[in-house]
């Protein structure tokens, strides 16, 4: 479980994020919300410690994250596993030696073991024909399969994903987000996932919390998302098409 | 001046995080090789092509220029060894290896900062500054003696090529010259002042790369200050170093 507490992040002045606070449960897919530039990223990355708030709380589990100290906190990292935007794979090394790295740095099994849970992982997002393949010669759906064998190959407790869907199709976009809810589930791991896909959040979004602006407007479930009374997040909702559809069939069927 | 002086904090910043101890040695190891032949054995070309060029260029000049009748039989072959080995395999060297290491370097690092590669290994809870730069460091520093013996006999090969083939003297006068009056301490120093250089060039442009912020510009940007930066920092120590090691 992940607890923030008032968390306040500014660049040069300009406040991004004000005042957050918000719960990410266990063994849940958690997705944070809201339009381009609302702040999705940047509380990711205070999350996960790349930026440091300005003021706030920030705990995994009962530690405080922010009081650790520096060895401390890189211990928590590799209970910490994260798939960016781009995938950043490794480009200088194959599927197997990208999955492979992190073992190779922490773990203190012998080399046919550690072969083994990388091969695991890399059958886990069916990639098992890939492993002798680079980055630069896989598909964009395949790089951020990759990029979550990565990152669960050390057994995380927490799992990050900013934008896991961004420039797939919605095909593929159902995969993946079926192989982090599945994962999810199968490691018991607190997941937070940065999204502005309606597709995902209806396949997925066990907790949705939704930032406008830097603050949080609204927090709820899949269920309740469309029925919220909130403007703003029905302005964000809604402004595509096909939810609006949904929403006029679905008051239509409770009318009648 | 003060943007200097922030730039120069940030670079020892960075250092710090640098020079501490592995996670993992073996992992570091085989990154240290990897950098060893990317950086060391892969300059090996462009050293031998220059330096035998500039060594056969010094021998034509000098010959052209200094030598008359009035002139000893070794001046030739002096003058260009003490060139070649003062300051040509050295430091000129390493100025045009600052080019090239120092730009691959820069934006080897740059690319992986703006694919967010370098966020991903601090994740993983993997000192980021250490696992990427060190190796370079070392590498470079292991590689430069070699590099630099590569230099001086490709320097001399060059001398005696226009022996050989443009005839422009006998060989036995040129290696009469080339031996003449061996300060050993020379040598030395040229080895002294390339360890030095190699350190700039893998750590200067190793923090451009890697404070890079931004896009593929930025990235571009990054690896031309870095040779801009090292080749002024390398002619900046040439000087002192030179002044240091011949004791004037
Ligand atoms: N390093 C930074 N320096 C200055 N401003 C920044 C920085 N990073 C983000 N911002 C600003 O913070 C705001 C929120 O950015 P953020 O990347 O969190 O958006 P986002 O919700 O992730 O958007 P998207 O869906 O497009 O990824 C933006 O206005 C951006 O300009
Ligand atoms: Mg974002």
């Amino acid at each position: 479980m992940i607890t923030i507490n008032h968390l306040y992040k500014s660049f040069d002045g300009v406040e991004v994020l004000t005042d957050v606070n918000a719960v990410f449960e266990e063994g849940k897919t958690n997705l944070i919300i809201g339009q381009s530039g609302s702040g999705k990223t940047v509380l990711m990355k205070c999350i996960v410690g790349l930026l440091r708030p300005d003021s706030g709380e920030l705990f995994y589990g009962d530690t405080n994250f922010l009081t650790l100290r520096k060895s401390q906190q890189k211990k928590l990292r590799q209970k910490m596993g994260m798939i960016f935007q781009s995938a950043a794979l490794f480009d200088s090394m194959t599927v197997l030696d990208n999955v492979m790295f992190p073992l190779n740095m922490f773990s203190h099994d012998t080399y046919r073991d550690r072969l083994r849970r990388a091969n695991a992982c890399i059958d886990r997002v069916n990639l098992s024909d890939a492993t002798g393949k680079y980055p630069s010669e896989l598909s964009g759906g395949m790089q951020k399969r990759v990029a979550i064998a990565r990152s669960i190959v050390l057994n995380p407790r927490f799992l990050f994903c900013d934008e896991p869907n961004s420039g797939l199709d919605p095909k593929t976009s159902l995969v993946i987000d079926d192989l982090i809810h599945s994962i999810t589930q199968e490691y018991n791991m607190t997941t937070i996932v940065n999204t502005h896909d309606m597709n995902s959040v209806m396949a997925i979004g066990e907790k949705v919390i939704f930032i406008h602006e830097g603050v949080k407007a609204w927090e709820g479930t899949k269920d309740t998302i469309f029925t919220a009374g909130n403007q703003t997040l029905n302005d964000f909702i809604f402004a595509s098409d096909l939810f609006r559809k949904v929403k006029e069939v679905e008051i239509m069927q409770q009318e009648g | 001046m003060f943007k200097a002086l922030h730039t120069t904090g940030r670079y020892l910043l960075l250092m710090r995080r640098t020079f501490s101890i592995p996670e993992r040695m073996s992992v570091y190891g085989r990154q240290l090789l990897k950098e060893m032949e990317q950086l060391g054995i892969n300059s090996i070309g462009i050293v031998l092509l220059i330096s035998f060029f500039i060594g056969a260029v010094i021998t034509i000049q000098i010959k052209l220029n200094i030598e008359s009748p009035w002139m000893p039989r070794w001046t030739v072959g002096y003058v260009t060894r003490e060139i070649m080995l003062l300051e040509f395999s050295s430091s000129i060297m390493c100025l045009i290896l600052a080019g090239k290491v120092g730009s691959n370097i820069a934006s080897e690092l740059g690319t992986m900062r703006i694919t967010q590669q370098i966020d991903a290994l601090d994740i993983m809870g993997v000192n980021s500054a250490a696992f990427l730069i060190l190796p370079k460091i070392v590498a470079l520093v292991l590689m430069i003696p070699v590099l630099v013996t590569f230099s001086i006999f490709a320097g001399m090969i060059g001398a005696f090529a226009t022996c050989w083939v443009g005839g422009i003297m006998t060989a036995a006068n040129l290696e009469y010259g080339l031996q003449y009056w061996l300060t050993e301490w020379y040598l030395w120093s040229a080895y002294i002042k390339s360890f030095f250089f190699a350190f700039i060039i893998a750590s200067v442009s190793s923090f451009f790369g890697y404070t890079v912020d931004g896009g593929s510009i930025e990235v571009g940007k990054a690896s031309t200050n870095s040779v801009v930066a090292c080749s002024a920092l390398i002619l900046f120590a040439d000087i002192i170093l030179t002044k240091l090691l011949t004791g004037l």
